[in-house]
């Protein structure tokens, strides 16, 4: 015993190194699980006040091209009103619906929130964005996240009382689902850590036909991210040799390095499908 | 000032610096300059070194929590504040010398040749066990090497041209301690 003590002494530091080290390495391998912990949600409440005051300067120096992507989404859904569309011709008669809806709000699919940005990183390999919009505001943990212009940045992974933590495309774990617009052939996204903004699509079957400058939207397939998001434009088409698959690189339409307003989409069937699926797996079980 | 209110300032300013001006530089994918582990580098000679590391720990968990991803800066920083006090018993010129300056630099490791050794190899060690850590689920050994030789090029840069303009009074202490 007396020898177990001085081992202990005589080696204090580099057991105290190994145990640091070693704490590390849990808290990166295990960081799912850590990052429910109540500390991570004080942090993130820190740090996100921090990032906000910054943010307050450094948002005066990006106005214009703010107000220029507000102009161009505006653009866009001046576009989609229904007073844009007229009818072929007057013989058409109109039927109007019998059918009482008592509320649209009970039917209401996707609610879009505007939150602002206040700290985004690029250049790491496991990037995050931190919103200034938090629980308090009715954002929660899942809901997908897009720029104005409806490119498709992330997904929220953390909430605090008055922030946001999204994990952006550029994350190693990030896996959203795309599409290709023409064919309709649905693959996986994946990044790399190298190059921002540059992201593949895998599981694209060689079948498909797939040629430079094609559209690369989201599925529709998980309940964060509606279907038809703008996700990016093909940049690189190669055949993978060792698999039946294309190794498709796009470029993301949204731009990580200047996010300064996105939408947070909330899907409001998210209950009832998760609550579906969970009856689906007990009867498999 | 006294020693300790200097390294309190000195852990929040490097961290500022960090997070709100060198990681907004986006030079090259394969460039991410470091400076706030500078602060590990100036601590004290004196100072133990289990409470060293406990300090480098703190210092990584903090950039680790703007980071959002916990681990990887703390990492870095407590190996480097492991190997650096036989850094130091290496490269300081004679014996005693670390009780007559108070901290690393050019002057207290007796010139600019073994102060560059001293930086440079924790600066390789941070970087190479940080992007380590960060490169060991993508599995590329070519990225990892190139970015690391990159980052600490410019890292080391960096350290220079801040130990040059910000100059660190180094009083020379009698023997009388």
């Amino acid at each position: 015993m007396r020898n177990i003590f001085l081992f202990v002494r005589r080696y204090f530091n580099f057991l105290l190194f190994l145990l640091l080290q070693g704490f590390c390495i849990y808290l990166i391998v295990h960081y799912s699980k850590y990052h429910n912990a109540i500390f991570s949600k004080t942090a993130n409440q820190v740090t996100g006040k921090i990032n906000r005051e910054y943010n307050s300067i450094t948002s005066y120096f990006s106005l214009k091209r703010t107000n220029d992507s507000l102009v161009a989404a505006n653009e866009m859904l001046y576009n989609k009103l229904k007073a844009d569309f007229a009818l072929p011709d007057t013989a058409s008669n109109f039927l109007v619906d019998s059918i009482k809806v008592d509320s649209m709000e009970r039917f209401r699919k996707y609610h879009y929130y505007p939150a602002k940005v206040v700290y985004n990183s690029v250049a790491s390999q496991n990037n995050f964005i931190v919103l200034s919009r938090g629980a308090s505001q009715n954002i929660k943990k899942d809901m997908g996240v897009i720029d104005p212009n409806t490119g498709v940045v992330g997904i929220v992974t953390e909430v605090s009382n008055g922030y946001a933590v999204v994990m952006s495309m550029l994350h190693k774990d990030s896996h959203l689902s795309g599409k290709l617009l023409k064919g309709g052939e649905t693959g996986t996204l994946n990044w790399d850590g190298k190059a921002p903004n540059i992201i593949s699509l895998g599981g694209i079957p060689k079948t498909a036909k797939v040629a430079v400058g094609d559209t690369v939207i989201s599925s529709g397939f998980s309940t964060s991210i509606p279907k038809g998001m703008m996700m990016g434009i093909v940049q690189e088409v190669k055949s993978d040799k060792s698999t039946n698959n294309h190794l498709i690189k796009f470029r993301s339409s949204a731009n990580f390095y200047n996010l300064e307003f996105v939408y947070v989409i909330d899907n409001k069937q998210t209950e009832e499908i998760k609550a579906i699926l969970e009856k689906e797996k007990q009867k498999t079980q | 000032m006294n020693l300790f209110v200097k390294n309190i300032i000195r852990f929040f300013l490097f961290i500022l610096v960090q997070v709100f001006v060198l990681d907004k530089i986006h030079l090259h994918q394969m460039v991410t300059p470091y400076l706030y582990f500078l602060f590990i580098i100036w601590l004290p000679f004196r100072m133990g070194r289990t409470q060293q590391m406990l300090l480098a720990f703190l210092l990584g968990f903090a950039m680790d929590s703007f980071r959002h991803h916990p681990g990887f800066h703390s990492a870095a920083c407590v190996l480097i504040a492991y190997i650096r006090p036989f850094l130091v018993n290496i490269l300081i010129p004679q014996e005693g010398a670390d009780a007559n300056y108070e901290e690393p630099s050019f002057k207290s490791l007796g010139g600019f040749l073994p102060y560059l050794i001293f930086i440079s190899v924790l600066t390789v060690l941070h970087h190479g066990w940080l992007f380590l850590l960060e490169a060991w689920q993508f599995g590329n050994i070519w990225y990892f090497l190139v970015k690391t030789l990159l980052s600490t090029a410019v890292s080391l840069f960096l350290i220079i041209i801040t130990e040059m303009l910000f100059t660190r009074q180094q009083r020379f202490k009698t023997n009388t301690v």
